[in-house]
């Protein structure tokens, strides 16, 4: 229990963060965008940190939810929950679908195979332009207030941000409970040792679709609440950049620590947020950045504090 | 020796054990073969054992015995012949199923898993034999027996002390044991064990050898296990299987392997 206290004053930061964010130059939505990607990052690490699978193409399931939320405003039923729903379904579906292509893949071909679907979202969303507005991204929606029977939460900055901290907070939730079941248990054996598990009568392959599929679940939930938080999603919320840009968060972060995605989150985001206001060649800095930790802290940044708590 | 010799060995060594010809093998092996291109690793073995036996297979380096084990516990299909075990023919089953009938097994190289604690690794074992690797959330009670079996696991192997070190930063000995451990957590009926206390110091070996022991004789398990330590087969086996360039070259309890004069020649004359 002597993680209790840092997790508490996490929590504390993060509900108070609308009133301490701006006194240090940031700006509500740029909190809201760290919970994001933290959620997406996350829930792809149940995959890359906890099961052991390189996947290498996760936006493409985060563009789907972003497309699946927008489509449902734009052309079905202007409700945000509904939004939310349909585009986490949407994207955990296709996830589910396609983990047979992948589970039984290992190292490097695990990383290709998802990188080639990934891609293959990516064109088939850029040529489907009547629907999804091609190259330009889809616009033309907005986030509707929510109602809860007579009262109504109008989503402004400020009450969105908290609707994505509810969502956040519900995806740790289930990551959490998921990382302490036998299933979770399950998932880190088979990355320590897959011939081991095998001789235990275990069948690998049927858990690496389960972890491939729940991380693409919970990366279409971000996705969806990416599209609400810019009322706009385009095919560079599905691109391998953007996938490549989430395997570097969680580096970044420390992949063998559960809330390490989310400290490599604000690592990269601040950074480019703060970066690209001072010049265009940003992403050499990230890069810059990623070398340094990566040879300083090779656990990742949470990796010390993992080492001082394994030594203590 | 002459290719001959070994099957008239095999099934000479049948009757020799009164008390097993009364009920049906446990684990049987006809005439199994494996071949790899034109060499045969494992050449028209029969093989008989029974429950609760404590059983030796010996045999210089090249012999097929690691091979053997693959057929056993369904690494490798047989080319040729079949696999049976406790009455039902396992010879094209999977691993899975094996396991599930009761057939677990060690690896010549340790096989752990080196960022978990001796706890975790167990743990995974005692979740898989409870059939709850599927389940994504566990109940207060569930997991509260969980831990009691792991905690009575690592009892039964004497790790207590070390129960929440993390298995990679173990000495050799002891990451052996926690594989035995593991193993021991699915619940075997018949525990394949390839060379135990290879790479083993005295005290570890003595540890080991120990447990095989107490394995055998308070768990009930029948035990099968590879090793080339001499002085260990004649001091634990109840029989010993003298595997020789894939045949079966003799079969028998310890006397009568040690006063077998083709095993002499072929393996303990050259080897000892």
């Amino acid at each position: 229990m002597k993680r209790a206290a840092p997790i508490a004053a996490m929590w504390i930061a993060l509900i108070a963060l609308p009133w301490w964010l701006p006194l240090i130059g940031g700006y509500t939505e740029l909190g809201s965008k760290v919970l994001i990607y933290a959620i997406a990052t996350m829930g792809l690490n149940l995959v890359l940190g906890f099961t052991g699978g390189l996947s290498f193409g996760q936006a493409a399931y985060f563009g789907l939810g972003g497309y699946g939320a927008g489509m449902t405003l734009k052309y079905l039923v202007p409700s945000t929950p509904l939004a939310i729903l349909v585009g986490t379904v949407v994207g955990g579906l296709a996830a589910t679908i396609l983990g047979p292509l992948v589970m039984r893949r290992r190292g490097i071909y695990f990383a290709m195979i998802t990188i080639a679907i990934g891609q293959l979202f990516y064109f088939v969303i850029v040529r489907w332009n009547e629907f999804t507005g091609g190259e330009d991204g889809l616009a033309g929606f907005g986030r509707q207030p929510i109602h809860f029977g007579k009262f109504v939460v109008p989503l402004n900055d400020i009450n969105f941000y908290y609707l994505v901290l509810l969502c956040f907070t519900l995806a740790v939730a289930v990551m959490w409970t998921l990382l302490q079941s036998p299933l979770g248990h399950t998932w880190v054996a088979i990355r320590e040792n897959r011939r081991r598990m095998q001789f235990l009568g275990v069948r690998p392959e049927r858990y690496v679709w389960a972890s491939f599929a729940i991380a693409g679940f919970i990366t279409a939930f971000a996705g969806t609440l990416n599209a609400l938080l810019f009322n706009f999603t385009s095919p560079q919320d599905l691109h391998w950049i953007l996938s490549g840009d989430f395997v570097i968060m969680i580096v970044l972060g420390g992949m063998r620590s559960f809330f390490g995605p989310l400290v490599g989150v604000i690592i990269f985001v601040v950074a480019q947020d703060y970066l690209s206001s001072l010049t265009s060649n940003w992403m050499t800095f990230i890069g810059l950045i990623f070398v340094l930790i990566v040879l300083l802290f090779p656990r990742g940044v949470f990796g010390i504090f993992e080492r001082r708590t394994k030594i203590a | 020796m002459s290719a001959a010799a070994a099957p008239e060995a095999a099934t000479a060594a049948q009757p020799a054990g009164p008390q097993i010809a009364a009920e049906p093998p446990f684990l049987q092996m006809e005439n199994v073969s494996r071949r790899f291109g034109s060499l045969k690793a494992v050449d028209d073995v029969t093989f008989g054992m029974a429950a609760g036996e404590l059983r030796a297979v010996i045999g210089p380096n090249g012999a097929g015995k690691t091979t053997f084990f693959n057929l056993i516990s369904g690494l490798l299909p047989p080319s040729q012949g079949r696999v049976i075990f406790d009455g039902e023919d396992i010879t094209r089953r999977s691993v899975a199923h094996r396991v599930a009938k009761g057939i677990v097994r060690t690896f010549q190289i340790t096989e752990v898993l080196p960022d978990l604690s001796v706890f975790d690794n167990i743990r995974v074992g005692v979740e898989t034999a409870r059939g709850l690797n599927a389940r994504p959330w566990i109940g207060r009670s569930e997991r509260i027996a969980v831990n009691a079996r792991v905690e009575e696991l690592i009892g039964i192997v004497n790790l207590n002390d070390k129960a929440r070190r993390v298995v990679g930063e173990l000495a050799h000995g002891d990451q052996r044991v926690v594989e035995v451990a593991v193993a021991l957590s699915v619940g075997p009926r018949l525990l394949l064990l390839d060379e135990p206390t290879a790479g083993m110091g005295d005290s570890e070996t003595e540890h080991m050898v120990d447990l095989v022991r107490r394995l055998h004789s308070d768990q009930g398990v029948s035990v099968l296990f590879i090793e080339h330590d001499m002085d260990i087969v004649f001091d634990i086996a109840q029989r010993i299987t003298v595997l020789d360039r894939g045949r079966v070259l003799a079969d028998g309890p310890p006397e009568q392997i040690s006063a077998d004069p083709r095993v002499r020649a072929a393996y303990l004359g050259e080897a000892e």
